[in-house]
């Protein structure tokens, strides 16, 4: 059973297009790598699958069967969907655990579960912060402000962790990481991996596939999937580089 | 311990009912007024006077401010549009003559009722009323005030500013006037003219103030302006907190409220000033809503400390600037404001921090939110005197807008005659970006909640300044103006 069916997935925005009739299918409990050379597409996937809206968009997208396309970028996350970003932003004055408790009950609420109030929150997400090897302090500070570029990433696979998605789209959270970051973020992602939960991995390095192991490595060029392969690809890739590969799959 | 606690229940009911009544029954005109005839000129200065039997050398004070308004000229230096003002088209005195009738619901406009039930005004009226002394001032008159036994027990007089003339002559004749002088300004000078009442507060010597103090405005009657007046005065060591709330009713004129606050702070004395401002601001389209021109201003003596703290979200036209002069050594001057304009509206606001004495310190954090196609200007004069050795200022202030069609204007004045003072400029006004949206409508919250978290999260450095009791209506207040302004 595919959690995830992209057919035909096209993108465009100020008339340059993106994606270019796209096809992947994530079976659920899986995890999928996408990589690809630079302006490929892997971001713009990322931000059309959590609906941002400056984009032109044709094709279709299956979240568990529904239609995501339709969907505001809030229903595809209260449906499961949860992108972890690239650039996190700055959000100056709110507290991190009242942005997550908000989120969560969100969340929560679309599930049919009743929300959980400020005490059993701290315990719940007291309990997931260990995963992400970070302290309370972190609950205090506002979203992100004055965070270093590692504390942000592991706030995103925190969230992650505390809003349980059926599919994780991890937008190069490896990006500007040192190795013992990489370490914990792919620790974080890999004790979230589940049956029923699946991820789709945005990288350009090998480096976090060492610990973070796909079932499946896809390369995206020039706005479609040109290759697909086990594990083994991306160390093909990382020796060869996508040169060779564009030229072979896309034309 | 049985009977304070009764007496208060029965305030605390009187007050209740009076607050009933403006919130369920009375957004307008359904109580009988006392009115003076409409105009102005010596002789309804007279009848005001004579209304509210007042000593001669009051009405003489009045007159004088009278004629010295009649040589003065409307401003013309403020930034937003206004038609002129017709000073002998407004109703210059009108106080509650009955008790009101009650009618039915139904009269009440669903829409104001509807705005107030989203701010729960009657449950935070009542949280208010459990701990705060409150005097409500309905149009021209003090309707009621509490508390005020248990407070002269302390020695604090809090009363009525028609009832302070009438008990405390001596101290109002001694400090009228003498932080905001009539010839001040042009609406300075029409309020000390036709102003018909307001707050008197009172703190003596090393008293510190037991309970909040609080006034609440209403104006009610259709074509009068509102005049009022507060005067608070703490002596050597003294201290209290103080709050104005204000509302007023949907008409499609422009009412004049033109008040003055004047806080003499005596050496090591604190006095913290709370406003939460919800005058009608117009319909969407611009008709209507108050024109809010106050002058507020504190005097600071040694050591003493004056905190201005203002939530504004409501009236068509907001312009004011509460401000300081420390003239004491040592002395503190604060202010700390969040401005919501909608719509059409205007806020023409900020401060004036006048530093006299050595090592005076003055503070101004200032947020303004900006929507829809509203304008909002900050303008702040910070003056350090060639007296004010070591002088020091920090000021903060931004700008947040949400659309592409309103605006933010920061006008900051800067003197300095004191090279040993230390001034710092800070300020930046950004757009409610996309990407912090897109972040949190990512996290499964709605695109209105996601605003009205961002807008928090900018006004929270002021909001935390806020008494406790009312830092949770001033964010309902936000939120309710928030409501539709995305999309």
């Amino acid at each position: 059973m595919n959690l995830l069916e992209i057919e035909g997935l096209s993108a465009t925005i100020d008339g340059n297009q993106i994606l270019r009739g796209l096809d992947l299918a994530l079976p659920a409990g899986e995890v999928h790598a996408i990589m690809g050379p630079n302006g490929a597409g892997k971001s713009t996937l990322a931000h059309v699958l959590a609906g941002r809206d400056e984009y032109e968009v044709t094709g279709s997208v299956r979240l568990d069967g529904e239609d995501l396309l339709t969907m505001s970028p809030e229903e595809r996350a209260v449906a499961g969907l949860f992108l972890a970003f690239q650039h996190p932003v700055e959000i100056p004055g709110v507290g991190n655990s009242y942005f997550l408790r908000t989120a969560l009950n969100a969340v929560r609420g679309a599930r049919g579960e009743n929300p959980l109030d400020a005490m059993d929150f701290m315990a719940y997400v007291k309990q997931r912060m260990a995963l992400v090897e970070m302290d309370a302090s972190f609950l205090s500070r506002s979203v992100n402000e004055g965070f270093s570029g590692g504390e942000r990433k592991r706030n995103e696979i925190l969230q992650m962790a505390i809003l349980e998605p059926r599919l994780a789209i991890l937008d190069e959270t490896d990006s500007g990481l040192d190795i013992d970051a990489v370490r914990i973020v792919a620790h974080g992602a890999n004790t979230l991996r589940a049956p029923d939960r699946s991820m789709l991995v945005i990288t350009h390095h090998q480096r976090l596939l060492d610990e973070l192991v796909p079932d499946v490595v896809h390369v995206l060029a020039e706005g479609r999937i040109v290759r697909s392969g086990g594990p083994e690809l991306a160390k093909e890739l990382e020796a060869s580089g996508y040169v060779g590969l564009e030229l072979e799959g896309a034309r | 311990m049985t009977d304070v606690t009764d007496e208060i229940a029965a305030e605390k009911s009187e007050i209740q009912s009076l607050a009933d009544r403006q919130y369920r029954y009375g957004f307008s005109s359904d109580f009988e007024a006392d009115v003076v005839p409409r105009g102005l000129n010596e002789d309804i200065i007279r009848l005001i006077s004579s209304k509210k039997d007042e000593p001669e050398w009051l009405l003489a004070w009045r007159l004088q401010a009278y004629r010295a308004w009649l040589d003065m000229a409307m401003p013309e230096w403020q930034m937003f549009h206004l038609d002129p003002i017709d000073f002998q088209d407004i109703i210059y005195y009108a106080a509650p003559k009955a008790k009101p009738k009650l009618e039915s619901m139904d009269e009440v406009d669903p829409e104001m009722r509807e705005m107030f039930d989203k701010l729960g005004i009657s449950l935070t009226e009542q949280k208010r009323l459990s701990g705060v002394a409150v005097d409500a001032v309905v149009d021209s008159a003090s309707v009621a005030t509490t508390f005020q036994k248990q407070l002269a027990e302390v020695g604090v007089i809090f009363c009525s500013f028609s009832a302070a003339v009438r008990d405390h002559p001596e101290l109002v004749r001694r400090y009228l006037g003498s932080v905001v002088p009539f010839r001040d300004n042009f609406f300075a000078a029409l309020n000390s003219a036709v102003f018909s009442d307001g707050s008197f507060c009172f703190i003596p010597k090393g008293v510190k103030c037991p309970m909040e103090l609080s006034t609440y405005f209403r104006m009610n009657q259709a074509d009068t302006g509102q005049f009022e007046r507060t005067l608070i005065v703490a002596e050597e060591g003294a201290s209290v907190s103080y709050l104005e709330g204000c509302t007023a009713p949907q008409r499609d004129n422009n009412q004049l409220h033109a008040a003055v606050v004047e806080i003499l702070a005596m050496d090591d004395a604190d006095v913290k000033y709370s406003t939460v401002q919800n005058w009608y601001p117009g319909d969407a389209e611009g008709r209507g809503g108050i024109h809010n021109f106050v002058t507020k201003r504190g005097k600071a003596l040694t050591n003493a400390k004056i905190s201005w703290t203002q939530v504004e979200t409501g009236s068509a036209i907001t312009w004011k600037y509460p401000s300081v002069i420390l003239k004491g050594d040592n002395s503190v001057g604060e202010f700390y404001s969040v401005a919501l304009t909608t719509h059409h509206q205007w806020a023409d606001t900020g401060t004036k921090m006048t530093h006299i004495g050595k090592n005076t310190t003055s503070t101004i954090v200032s947020k303004g939110i900006s929507t829809h196609v509203a304008q909002q200007v900050y303008r702040g004069l910070v003056k350090v005197m060639r007296s004010a050795e070591g002088a020091r200022n920090h000021t903060q202030c931004d700008s947040l807008l949400i659309g592409d069609r309103c605006g933010a204007h920061t006008l900051p004045y800067i003197e300095v005659k004191n090279s040993s003072a230390q001034v710092e400029h800070e300020a930046y006004t950004s757009k409610i970006a996309e990407d912090q949206l897109f972040y949190c409508r990512q996290r499964g919250i709605s695109e209105e909640d996601a605003v009205s978290m961002i807008v928090h999260g900018f006004c929270r450095d002021v909001f935390k300044e806020l008494p406790m009791e009312y830092v949770v209506e001033a964010r309902n207040l936000l939120n309710m103006k928030l409501e539709g302004s995305v999309g």
